[in-house]
């Protein structure tokens, strides 16, 4: 921290160490062009750039875009500027150490969880249904299950049912998307008239309105963001839920899809990846911790923290993909809900078992859940699925 | 030796309001870098309250623009009078160019804000309401500071005002609007800058009903509540405590207990914090 950096005598004058400097941010994923040098430049110019504390914070405000950034900041300068981080940004390019960190993540999960995915897809569907989904059998269960859910999620890839859900799905997404807008653009049969218009052509006339112009409202699409379980309960739909995910996100630019368990995951980018092979490879690299058991709560709150923030606006529909089993007390599920209701337009809870009344550790969650959703639908078969275009339409 | 920065921090000081050597810095270059500037930040830190001082340390007018959905140019930019049009046609047979003249035109914040003498603190608040279409407007409106009227021509600034945007996270702003915007966190104020704003806005109060104050606050904020509660909410419970003649928290925690309405502000916070809890946060405080 203390040493500062030793440049080598070619890097020249203060511009050319600041465009290594932002070289150096870009690298490590803000994104900066050449206007943000010159705009770096022209910031230390105004202050006293000797003065180390200062210059800290004015490079701050010029060069960093949003709040993430703004924690990120003081590590990256110190990096740059005081020698820490400089010798290992050397060995390895900022990009593939990003890619090497993942699996680190995973498996620090794994760790945590480690004895939860006690079945797969096929050999135990009876799992459903009966609540178990938290596998007590050892670690060596645990492993053999990883290996099976990945080849499970390419093998399910070329399936007709998986087809037919996608394409439920494209439909459903746009029966959900495709709304009016506030405002008001001219148009040939509009509800209102459109007075600076019906002004002009007035004049013509001596001040009579002969002609009505008209505006309406215009097309506003509303984005969808999907939360899907793939707990241990959820294994026999999930693969279809999951072809619904791809669905929805290949009908729409902006929706967005999350897979959860025990915890959360953004698995937009994956599924939006045209190369069906690579988007298998990263879905089961994040698969990892399929069939476990199920944080509702948990995983509500962890988006409402996380991604929340970005994902949601007043125009979004919130789809839950869940069966309702939770591990976690109900009242989080509820309390998930509530906070996630304020953000998003509409919540609405898709569940594969349509008798969920009768089952009691279901109804516990759900009877929380259900004072903050506008609607629970079934969705047990692809038929049920494709009779919900009705329902999500009036939302 | 004062840099303008320190001076710029003891003016907005006299004007009440107390900010951080960041904050401080980015509104130094806002002004002498004529680049917009957008404040983030979690509700109730004080982001509307520094366009007010800054516009009182500079002595000019505060011209404020509050985002809405559906917000559109007719509310933003400005909007021709329909109502005194027809009558001036029906009435006096007013012809084209008197028409659409400034007579007719109803100024909104944004042109009125590039058409002042004197250059005014813009403020743009929660543009993160508004949508994507009217964030590209303002794009275009703060690169190039002129707005073009069809019927008049196109205005150019007299002057270019200091604008200062504001945004709650409610919707991600788009990476152009960043690029062009310089950018501050605002955060909720540590201990002593707390106590700073705390003793400028209430300079009669006691010393360790302030420290106490500032204590019991600080700590909510680490309580998992819903919504924590920010400086405008920390000053009415001051207020409210000395309106009471309350001198030490831990004496009275039935009052205490009472005046907490002027923290929590959802009945889920509210229950989330009985007598209990407060006892512990005071005892941590006291």
């Amino acid at each position: 921290m203390s040493a500062v950096t030793g440049f080598p005598a070619r890097a020249e004058g203060l511009a050319d160490r600041m465009a290594g400097f932002i070289a150096h941010l870009r690298m490590n994923g803000l994104a900066l062009g050449p206007a943000e040098t010159a705009a770096a430049l022209a910031a230390l110019a105004q202050v006293r750039a000797t003065d180390t504390a200062e210059a800290r914070r004015a490079l701050k405000v010029v060069l960093v875009p949003d709040a993430e950034g703004w924690r990120r900041f003081d590590d990256l300068f110190d990096g740059y500027w005081f020698n820490t981080g400089r010798t290992a940004r050397r060995d390895t390019p900022a990009h593939v150490r990003v890619q090497s960190a993942k699996p680190a993540l995973w498996q620090a999960h794994l760790g945590e969880d480690g004895p939860d995915g006690g079945q797969d897809g096929d050999s135990s569907p009876d799992d459903d249904g009966t609540g178990e989904a938290e596998g007590t059998e050892g670690r060596l269960i645990a492993t053999r299950t990883e290996a099976l859910s990945r080849r499970d999620l390419r093998d399910l890839m070329d399936e007709d049912s998986l087809r037919a859900a996608e394409r439920v799905a494209r439909d459903l997404a746009r029966a959900i998307r495709d709304r009016r807008s506030r405002r008001r653009k001219r148009a040939l049969r509009g509800q209102e008239p459109d007075m600076r218009r019906l002004m002009r052509a007035s004049l013509a006339r001596g001040g009579e309105p002969l002609d009505l112009p008209r505006r309406s409202r215009p097309d506003r699409p509303v984005r969808i963001v999907a939360l899907c379980d793939v707990s241990g309960s959820m294994t026999v739909v999930s693969r279809v839920f999951l072809a619904f995910l791809k669905g929805l996100i290949g009908a729409d630019l902006r929706a967005e899809a999350y897979l959860f368990h025990t915890r959360l995951m953004r698995i937009t980018d994956a599924l939006r990846d045209r190369d069906t092979l690579r988007a298998a490879g990263r879905l089961s690299l994040m698969a990892e911790g399929f069939g476990g058991g199920t944080d509702i709560g948990g995983a509500l709150r962890a988006f409402n923290q996380g991604y929340g923030a970005r994902a949601l606006n007043g125009r979004t529909v919130v789809l839950i993909l869940s069966d309702g089993y939770c591990t976690g007390p109900p009242e989080a599920v509820a309390e998930g809900l509530a906070r996630l209701r304020r953000r998003a337009r509409r919540i609405v809870w898709l569940t594969p078992l349509p008798g969920w009344r009768d089952h009691a550790p279901v109804a516990r969650a759900m009877a929380a859940a259900r004072p903050h959703l506008d609607a629970v639908l079934p969705a047990n078969t692809i038929a049920a699925l494709a009779a919900l275009e009705q329902d999500l339409a009036r939302l | 030796m004062t840099t303008p920065q320190d001076k710029l921090a003891a003016d907005l000081a006299a004007t009440g309001y107390v900010a951080d050597e960041t904050l401080v810095m980015a509104l130094h270059l806002a002004r002498t870098l004529g680049r917009p500037l957008l404040l983030e930040g979690p509700a109730g830190v004080g982001k509307t309250e520094i366009a007010r001082a800054l516009s009182e340390v500079l002595k000019t007018r505060l011209i404020r623009l509050q985002c809405y959905e559906g917000l559109d140019a007719g509310h933003a930019i400005y909007e021709w009078n329909y109502q005194r049009q027809l009558l001036a046609i029906r009435a006096e047979g007013t012809g084209e160019e008197a028409l659409f003249s400034e007579k007719y035109l109803l100024q909104r914040p944004l042109l009125e804000a590039i058409r002042q003498e004197v250059p005014p603190v813009l403020l743009i608040d929660e543009i993160d309401r508004a949508d994507e279409e009217f964030e590209a407007y303002l794009l275009e409106i703060l690169s190039e500071f002129q707005i073009t009227i069809p019927e008049l021509g196109t205005i150019s600034a007299r002057s270019r005002p200091l604008v200062i945007l504001t945004a709650n996270g409610t919707r991600d702003l788009s990476d152009a609007l960043r690029r062009r915007c310089l950018y501050a966190y605002v955060d909720y104020p540590d201990r002593d800058t707390e106590l700073a704003i705390l003793s400028r806005r209430a300079p009669g109060i006691e010393a360790r009903l302030a420290r106490q104050v500032i204590g019991v606050v600080q700590e909510l904020r680490r309580e998992d509540l819903e919504k924590k509660p920010g400086i405008a909410e920390m000053l009415d419970w001051a207020a409210a405590l000395s309106g009471l003649g309350i001198n030490d928290l831990a004496a009275e925690p039935a009052q205490v207990q009472a005046t907490l309405v002027c923290l929590l502000k959802t009945a889920a916070d509210r229950d989330a914090l009985p007598p209990e809890v407060l006892a512990r946060l005071l005892g941590k405080v006291a």
